[in-house]
């Protein structure tokens, strides 16, 4: 199963409730995936400054003196804002890639779960209900986001194998379903210098569509590039900077439920996602059809 | 009239009472209120009662349905009146997958749209569709109606068997072994009083006929590449 969960905010006067409502769509998906839960939610941006999400199993030893630590490695003043086994990172957008770096040499076992100027994505093993708790979603701002709820089957229950997964700036992607042909795909992506860090099929469907955008297609050209791509099942949800997308395999068993007004696009896995969203009662509700990609852009 | 409150009293306590109804209950009509899409609602019935759903359905509502009128007054999530054997559902939005599979009888009436796999291994259910129905639909149909005022998906009727597609608008694709035929005087009689029945504005001259070429019954190595 899994369960999935979207929200593009177009009235502003919503985003400071952005990280309740999403927190209320996740909890109602409890029942299709109570392995682990995750969001990416897009928040404010400050002028040439990047966001590093980071995950940690012993943060209290990995994040002490990491600001310091990493800002004498990369030469550049970095902020941390510590949220449970997770942190964000704040350091100049052109560093982004040397701090990669120096994580990766610095701290070798904590995650990196995001980079970009916006996006901030917490994820991790347990109910939704606790997993949004521990994060404190509610109190988040932002313009958009997504959530997933895990009901595992291609890759264990870890927090590396929840979703969402991120594979490019500001990029993020959940998924209901399975791929199978992600082996092959995996290491074509990786000969062309794709980084791929997990053995989990949905990183790689993320992957495969930061790859595409990183060789100039949009969000839109990238999803439809998925479904000749990719094989298996799959709805995907997906987000950029100031986009948000969802496209069905052509089988389309897998449900989807969206709903617009005026004020938001919303996605569910199921109906009862959505019930408590203002003005549903008289939004535009629909499923969205197999293989015909959908997005939305601020 | 009884009104329940799904949001209140629980689903359990919803599907209980409803089926506790028999041919002879004082209690013929019924409203669930706050459905906000949960699932199994309205499940197992069998009583010639009234049951009127206010607001939008999750998975599997009015499944295995007998005797009851069922009517949701939003939309359906996949498996709507799975199973049903007798009565009427009616739903006034859409209805995702699956709607009506496997049903042996009754009538399901969908006054939007269907999505993939609509009336699936139908055994004798009529399903009207005002709107359109996605691909896949009544595949391995056996026996019963399915009439579409819209358009038809993907592969429609594959695999069927006796079942009667009558489709208003166009057919994407037919599935193997289903093909257009003939409209006789008695498929306008059948047609006419299911649209009657399921009131819909449509006249049955409008519509085409489409079933099993009956190729695909015994297995003939000809048609290996087909089973």
């Amino acid at each position: 199963m899994c369960g999935i969960v979207g929200l593009f905010l177009k009235d502003k006067s919503l985003e400071p409730q952005l990280g309740e409502m999403l927190t209320d769509m996740l909890v109602t998906m409890t029942d299709r995936g109570p392995d682990s839960a995750g969001i990416a939610i897009y928040g404010s941006e400050t002028d040439g400054q990047a966001k590093l999400t980071i995950q940690s199993d012993n943060g209290d030893a990995d994040f002490a003196t990491l600001t310091d630590d990493l800002s004498a490695a990369i030469g550049t003043p970095v902020s941390l804002r510590r949220n449970d086994t997770h942190a964000v990172l704040e350091l100049a957008s052109d560093q982004v890639s040397a701090a990669r770096q120096a994580i990766r040499e610095l701290r070798p076992n904590m995650r990196i779960m995001s980079d970009g100027e916006v996006i901030e994505i917490y994820k991790e093993v347990g109910l939704p209900k606790d997993v949004a708790a521990r994060f404190d979603v509610s109190k988040m701002g932002g313009t958009h986001g997504i959530g997933h709820t895990r009901m595992a089957t291609e890759s264990a229950v870890t927090t590396e194998g929840a979703h969402p997964f991120s594979t490019g700036a500001d990029q993020c992607l959940v998924h209901n379903g399975s791929l199978s042909n992600h082996n092959s795909l995996r290491r074509r992506l990786k000969r062309d210098g794709v980084r791929i860090e997990s053995m989990n099929d949905t990183e790689v469907g993320a992957a495969f569509l930061s790859w595409r955008m990183q060789n100039g297609a949009s969000l839109g050209q990238a999803l439809e590039d998925s479904l000749d791509e990719l094989d298996g099942f799959f709805t995907f949800v997906v987000g950029t900077k100031d986009g948000f997308g969802v496209v069905r395999d052509p089988i389309a068993c897998k449900p989807a439920v969206m709903a617009e007004t005026d004020q938001y696009v919303a996605f569910g896995s199921e109906y009862r996602a959505l019930v408590n969203l203002p003005g549903i009662e008289d939004a535009k509700v629909w499923e969205p059809e197999p293989s015909t990609v959908y997005f939305w852009n601020h | 009239m009884q009104t329940y409150d799904l949001a209140a009293d629980g689903l359990r306590g919803m599907n209980t009472l409803l089926q506790e109804q028999n041919n002879e209950t004082n209690q013929t009509a019924w409203e669930i209120v706050n459905p906000r899409g949960s699932h199994a609602i309205a499940v197992g019935l069998d009583a010639p009662i009234e049951v009127t759903v206010k607001g939008s359905t999750g998975y599997y509502c009015a499944g295995m349905n007998q005797q009851a009128t069922i009517k949701v007054e939003g939309s359906v999530g996949p498996g709507v009146a799975e199973n049903m054997m007798s009565g009427t559902v009616i739903i006034e939005g859409d209805a995702s997958q699956y709607a009506g599979a496997t049903g042996h009888g009754g009538l399901l009436v969908i006054k939007g749209n269907a999505s993939s796999r609509c009336g699936i291994s139908m055994k004798g259910i009529d399903i009207v569709v005002h709107g359109n129905i996605g691909h896949m639909s009544a595949f391995m149909g056996q026996a019963g109606n399915l009439v579409v005022l819209g358009d038809a998906g993907d592969a429609l009727g594959d695999s069927c068997y006796e079942a009667r597609f009558f489709v208003r608008g166009s057919v994407k694709s037919l599935g193997a072994d289903c093909i257009e035929k003939e409209m006789r005087p008695e498929h306008i009689e059948i047609l006419k009083d299911l649209l009657e029945r399921a009131g819909a504005d449509a006249k049955p001259e409008e519509f085409k006929r489409y079933g099993s070429a009956r190729q695909l019954y015994n297995f003939d190595v000809d048609n290996a590449q087909a089973y």
